[in-house]
């Protein structure tokens, strides 16, 4: 299946409007960057969401879910790309939602996620690169339960999030993948201490330090020394997602790029009809169509439990990384002068890529990853 | 079970019983590809057979209608043949321009007696065509070719040269863009068909930097053609040929995908060990397993109607692009084996060979500066 049925083409002009009305540049983005809001997004917006059941697309129905999947996620994930809204749906309603399917975490926080009223953060990387297998953060058992210390980085929405997902190590030594659980965290947890920071686009991701932080046995998730796959689940549902999110940025980039392109002119011409710009628009457009086929690639082939979802789901968080960058890089370089200002939108769309790049991992982690299991 | 289940597994074990070992081994190079036609000589017994049977079933152009020669399938079964037969690594049991190219024009433009008498002929392989459209003066700027077409009352009279002919010298009939006015560029182009042994018809191979003459020089000296063999109406044949090049450029688009049809990576096969070659060959693979998605995509969409008319440009841009790509890779993963020109151990220079022949890929058929163009026109919007 390549193309996309009714249901789904229906889904995603919905999104299209509801997003291109309410999450626009001015009226989210930018609107609570300029009153530094804490969160970095609005929970309005997020309600929102969820009166639209737009929250509940990976929530099984028999949680009052919508049942769906990746595909239909990744939809509304592009066009949250193309308009640069801030929103907890990736990490929520996706990534964590993914993480505590089929557990008893699942009744506990499935109701808030589907009421728009909770958001819920994932706790991997411990350095500066992605790196999960790297995983050091100890939980130690203690009596009945556990005692976690360490550190963790790039949370994103974690100083917003009622609950993080954490992925801790109850065995093995770093580098493994055997030995990783994954924890529960709540935001109030004694020893918890967040550092909430802002990012280059005005999102916020927070630095978690654990020191001493003492949780319950049901605080883990699935079973013990067993986290590595409820955490790849989430992962690579994060890395299709975040993919078909770049694919966003950079369509988003490129038609305004290309509109620019017709309505400027310089030596008594439009811009775009110099040759030079023109095959380099025309470059971007196949670039993105293949990002695009690769993002939904991916989510069919996590929809459908495919053994090639791993590969893909790189693939595509790979591919569309290095084409939404190519995308704002063009879309800067021939906005000329006026996209060098912060009062043009063109540059939001240069630092949203620059932390989507990042996130779940970076091209050149997810190249590696492609390559090891190619078999090289 | 469902039909298509059904159909599924009827073609799966119709193919384990017909399809020989032989044809199920990966094609190692151009001679392992069977292109029919009068003068044909089949390279097995194997491959003879494998080309009667699907023909038979009307196989070789699965998605073809019945009367025309070819199996009637739905998109959904033609896809599941595609799939049963990847799955057991057979090759295609014909490959011709009469089935890629040709084919497509005469189904939306021919009469139903050019259907009836062309089309079941290329479904069995029995005439091998090559395409007469560049000349020495018309290559990017197509319309401005000059072979000449006379109206002589019963026949057409063609004088011309034209270039880049592939396989004209191994060809059995040509279809060809001729001059049939003086009045508009575009406007004055028709589309003939004719056989190659008509007198007045001579080749010259063109030997290339790749040791192969795939293409020729073809001369038309007082070259009569009967007044029928004309597809679509006289000075109307420019619309026919660029359909034709859309074709064109979705089967050059696919060799992106390498010579096996398949997404497998370059890093698998040439095993890279060398830590900074073995980075590009990575950020390769991503790249052509995107472009593996995207064919998928763009054959679904093309299918269906959704895909922009001139899209095929842009797949044979990225696809040409990518091919290039993977031979300059390969090139270097060989070292200084790839260097060798002849000898058995590098199978006669097959990977310098394939490299060399890789760079015509953004040429022919348009290159792919032309295919930029027609995206940002066409696509973008962007103005002339």
């Amino acid at each position: 299946m390549s193309t996309h049925t009714d249901d789904q083409k229906m889904l995603q002009e919905s999104a299209a409007s509801f997003l291109a009305e309410e999450g626009g540049i001015a009226r989210q983005l930018r609107h609570w960057r300029d009153i530094g809001c804490k969160d970095g997004f609005g929970h309005g917006l997020w309600k929102q969401f969820a009166d639209l059941g737009l929250t509940g697309i990976c929530i099984p129905e028999s949680h009052g879910g919508m049942g769906l999947g990746m595909t239909e996620a990744a939809l509304v994930l592009e066009e949250i790309g193309r308009n640069l809204t801030p929103s907890p749906f990736l990490q929520t309603a996706v990534v964590a939602a993914r993480a505590i399917d089929g557990t008893a975490h699942a009744d506990r926080w499935y109701p808030g996620i589907l009421s728009g009223e909770v958001v819920l953060a994932l706790a991997v990387d411990e350095g500066p690169r992605h790196a999960p297998e790297q995983t050091a953060l100890e939980a130690r058992r203690q009596g009945n339960g556990f005692l976690l210390n360490g550190a963790k980085q790039f949370v994103v929405q974690g100083g917003s999030a009622d609950m993080i997902v954490t992925a801790a190590r109850t065995g093995g030594s770093p580098g493994e993948r055997e030995g990783l659980t994954l924890f529960a965290v709540p935001k109030d947890a004694a020893g918890l201490g967040i550092d909430n920071v802002a990012l280059v686009d005005s999102s916020k991701a927070a630095r978690l330090t654990f020191a001493d932080v003492t949780l319950d046995a049901d605080a883990v998730i699935g079973e013990v020394d067993q986290g590595w796959r409820p955490l790849s689940r989430a992962l690579n549902a994060g890395r299709a997602g975040a993919a078909a999110e770049l694919v966003g940025v950079a369509a988003g980039a490129s038609a305004m790029t290309v509109d620019y392109l017709k309505q400027r002119k310089q030596f008594g011409k439009f811009i775009g009809e110099f040759q030079a710009l023109q095959h380099r628009a025309a470059h971007l457009y196949a670039e993105i169509e293949i990002a695009r086929a690769a993002a939904f690639k991916a989510a069919e082939l996590l929809d459908s439990g495919d053994e090639r979802a791993q590969l893909y789901a790189s693939v595509a968080k790979s591919k569309a990384a290095d084409v939404a960058s190519l995308a704002v890089r063009e879309g800067v370089q021939m906005h000329g002068g006026i996209g060098m200002t912060d009062e043009h939108d063109i540059g939001l769309f240069m630092k949203r890529e620059a932390v989507l790049g990042e996130l779940f991992g970076d091209v050149y982690y997810h190249r590696e990853q492609v390559a090891r299991l190619s078999g090289y | 079970m469902t039909e298509i289940d059904t159909f599924r597994s009827e073609t799966r074990a119709w193919l384990e019983a017909n399809c020989p070992p032989e044809m199920r081994k990966p094609i190692r190079s151009e001679a392992d590809i069977c292109w029919g036609g009068r003068n044909w000589t089949f390279q097995s017994d194997a491959q003879a057979r494998w080309l009667k049977v699907m023909a038979e079933r009307g196989w070789t152009v699965p998605d073809w209608p019945r009367e025309y020669g070819g199996g009637g399938l739905s998109p959904d079964e033609a896809r599941v043949l595609k799939e049963e037969m990847q799955r057991i690594g057979a090759r295609p049991p014909l490959t011709s321009f009469g089935i890629s190219m040709l084919g497509p024009a005469l189904l939306k433009f021919g009469t139903e007696e050019q259907k009836r008498h062309y089309l079941p002929q290329i479904a069995r392989g029995e005439i091998r065509w090559c395409q007469g459209y560049s000349e020495p003066g018309a290559g990017s700027d197509l319309a401005g070719l000059q072979t000449k077409a006379e109206d002589k009352g019963d026949h057409w009279l063609v004088n011309g040269q034209k270039v880049w002919t592939s396989y004209a010298d191994k060809a059995d009939w040509i279809f060809c863009l001729v001059r049939t006015s003086m009045e508009s560029k575009q406007g004055g182009i028709s589309f003939l068909l004719f056989d190659m042994e008509t007198p007045g018809v001579s080749t010259k191979p063109i030997p290339l930097i790749s040791g192969s003459s795939p293409f020729c020089e073809t001369f038309f000296d007082d070259v009569k053609v009967p007044k029928e063999q004309i597809v679509g109406e006289v000075n109307k044949g420019w619309n026919v040929a660029k359909y034709l090049l859309g074709h064109e450029r979705e089967m050059i688009a696919g060799m992106g995908l390498g010579t096996s049809g398949s997404s497998v990576t370059l890093g698998s096969v040439v095993k890279p060990t060398d830590p900074l070659l073995r980075a590009e060959i990575a950020a390769f693979d991503v790249d052509a397993l995107a472009f593996a998605a995207m064919s998928e995509r763009f054959a679904a969409q093309w299918k269906a109607g959704e895909a922009h008319p001139a899209s095929p440009s842009m797949m044979k841009y990225a696809g040409t692009e990518l091919n290039k790509r993977r031979n300059e890779l390969a090139m270097a993963a060989g070292g200084s084996d790839a260097l060798e020109w002849d000898s058995e151990r590098s199978t006669g220079g097959a990977t310098a060979r394939t490299w060399l022949r890789s760079k015509g890929n953004s040429i022919e058929g348009g290159t792919s500066e032309i295919q930029l163009g027609i995206v940002a026109k066409h696509i973008l919007g962007l103005p002339a």
